[in-house]
């Protein structure tokens, strides 16, 4: 067991945990955050995809205590009261999802690469988002989707 | 995932010693391998030592080589303009392995530790010849790389870092596997001092290697149609779900003649 500390989508959060828990566990079934998805054990799909530190990151491939003293965000910490972040906003308008199970990991992707890259271009797009695997909607609409958020996040 | 403890070294002699006094512990870098690998419990520790804090994260030009930390990550390499004046070639291999969130966390130093034979890093590590620096000493990369998932570390030993002399040029191509993005053949083509040297991932079943034929042909021309009648040995090539050893074969041809018509200082 060991204390772990960390800020989760701005609130500081503290539990006594076992070092082999993954961070994924620990916002799922700890804090109850079951907006981040598990997808697959090989580390491929990016359902699971947070940002930790504003890096993005596979919450399935980091134990717990790695984010130790971290500031982490998940899907649920980037939304401002009820309206929604303009990347949400932009997956809803272009319905940029079927199913929705890997949507908050495509959220989460993009809004570091548009961060990243203001400016990119529908190939930067594509390849960005190798990590993130959609299994519903050919990943057209997303990459609308993502397009149109990076307008919007230029704006706000 | 078993029960382990965790423990973040806070220098590399403080995970040298841990290292020393547990029974059975392991090294943590990127995690992008070990965890995946302890989560579906091929693989079990008593101790994991994260050597996130040890440093180990300079690049430096140190005059006669590129010198980088065993724990930069892939990102950290994509991205130094050190090593896009130096050896842009590395960069760009760097750029390509996996996805982002790899990228994000996975390091040069766990990657040649793990020595997956369709890892990036091992074919340009072979192909400039480059030195492992290790806590107890220096190992050159042919000397380094055993066979497959196999080096000649020994256990209570740690990289620290990679030292890369620079190429007269050199190129990276790789065909890679749809899903993972690890390379299902990929070839460092590398001119050094006006030697030729070709490194291939992927498609050996011992890890990467050498092709020595490939590299005289070139050295009397270099140019694609060079290698055409070269042969490639299908035995020594790996054959699984991704692809049977003589498309590898194939694969190997095509990524070499990629890699001389990109050849770049
Ligand atoms: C989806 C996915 C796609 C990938 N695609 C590619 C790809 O295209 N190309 C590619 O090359 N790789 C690829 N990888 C592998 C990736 O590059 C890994 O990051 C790398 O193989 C391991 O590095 P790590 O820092 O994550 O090491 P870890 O997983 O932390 O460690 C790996 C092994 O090395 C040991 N180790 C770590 N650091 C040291 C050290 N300094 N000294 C001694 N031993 C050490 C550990 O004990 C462990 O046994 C991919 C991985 C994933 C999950
Ligand atoms: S759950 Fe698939 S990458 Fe994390
Ligand atoms: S919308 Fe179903 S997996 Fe992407």
């Amino acid at each position: 067991m060991t204390q772990l500390s960390m800020t989760v989508n701005g609130q500081p959060v503290s539990h006594d945990i076992e070092d082999n828990m993954l961070l994924v566990t620990y916002l799922r079934e700890t804090l109850a955050l079951t907006g981040t998805h598990i997808g697959c054990d090989t580390s491929q799909c990016g359902a699971c995809v947070i940002h930790i530190n504003g890096v993005s990151a596979k919450s399935c491939t980091v134990l717990a205590v790695q984010a130790e003293g971290k500031d982490v965000t998940t899907i649920e910490g980037i939304a401002s009261g009820d309206r929604l972040h303009p990347m949400q906003q932009a997956f809803h308008d272009q319905h940029g999802l079927q199913c929705g199970y890997c949507t908050p990991g495509m959220v989460m992707s993009a809004i570091e690469l548009v961060q990243a890259n203001p400016a990119l271009s529908e190939q930067d797009i594509r390849e960005g988002l190798e990590g993130n695997i959609c299994r519903c909607t050919g990943y057209h609409n997303i990459v609308k989707a993502v397009q149109t958020g990076a307008q919007a996040m230029r704006k706000a | 995932m078993y029960a382990t403890q965790y423990h973040k070294a806070i220098s590399l002699d403080d995970a040298r010693s841990q290292l020393a006094a547990a029974d059975d512990a392991k090294l943590l870098a990127g995690g992008m391998t070990l965890i995946p690998t302890l989560k579906q419990r091929l693989a079990q520790t008593d101790l994991l030592i994260d050597l996130a804090d040890t440093g180990l994260t300079l690049i430096e030009d140190t005059g006669s080589h590129l010198k980088i930390g065993a724990m930069c990550r892939h990102y950290d390499v994509e991205t130094s303009t050190l090593v896009a004046t130096m050896i842009p070639m590395l960069g760009s291999l760097a750029g390509g392995i996996g996805d982002r969130q790899v990228r994000n966390y996975g390091t040069l130093g766990g990657s040649i530790a793990n020595n997956d034979p369709s890892a990036c890093y091992p074919a340009a590590l072979m192909a400039l010849g480059a030195n492992i620096h290790t806590s107890e000493r220096d190992i050159a990369a042919e000397d380094f790389f055993v066979g497959m998932f196999e080096t000649d570390l020994d256990e209570q030993e740690i990289v620290t870092a990679v030292s890369f002399p620079k190429p007269d040029k050199a190129a990276y191509v790789k065909f890679p596997n749809p899903a993972s993005r690890y390379a299902m053949v990929g070839v460092c083509v590398a001119v050094m001092d006006g030697d030729v040297r070709v490194a291939i991932t992927g498609a050996g079943q011992d890890g990467v290697f050498r092709h020595n034929d490939m590299e005289a042909a070139l050295s009397e021309q270099f140019s694609a149609m060079a290698i055409e009648t070269v042969a490639i040995d299908e035995e020594m090539l790996l054959s699984d779900i991704h692809a049977g050893a003589d498309y590898r074969a194939h694969l190997v041809r095509e990524m070499t003649r990629r890699a001389i018509t990109a050849c770049q200082p």
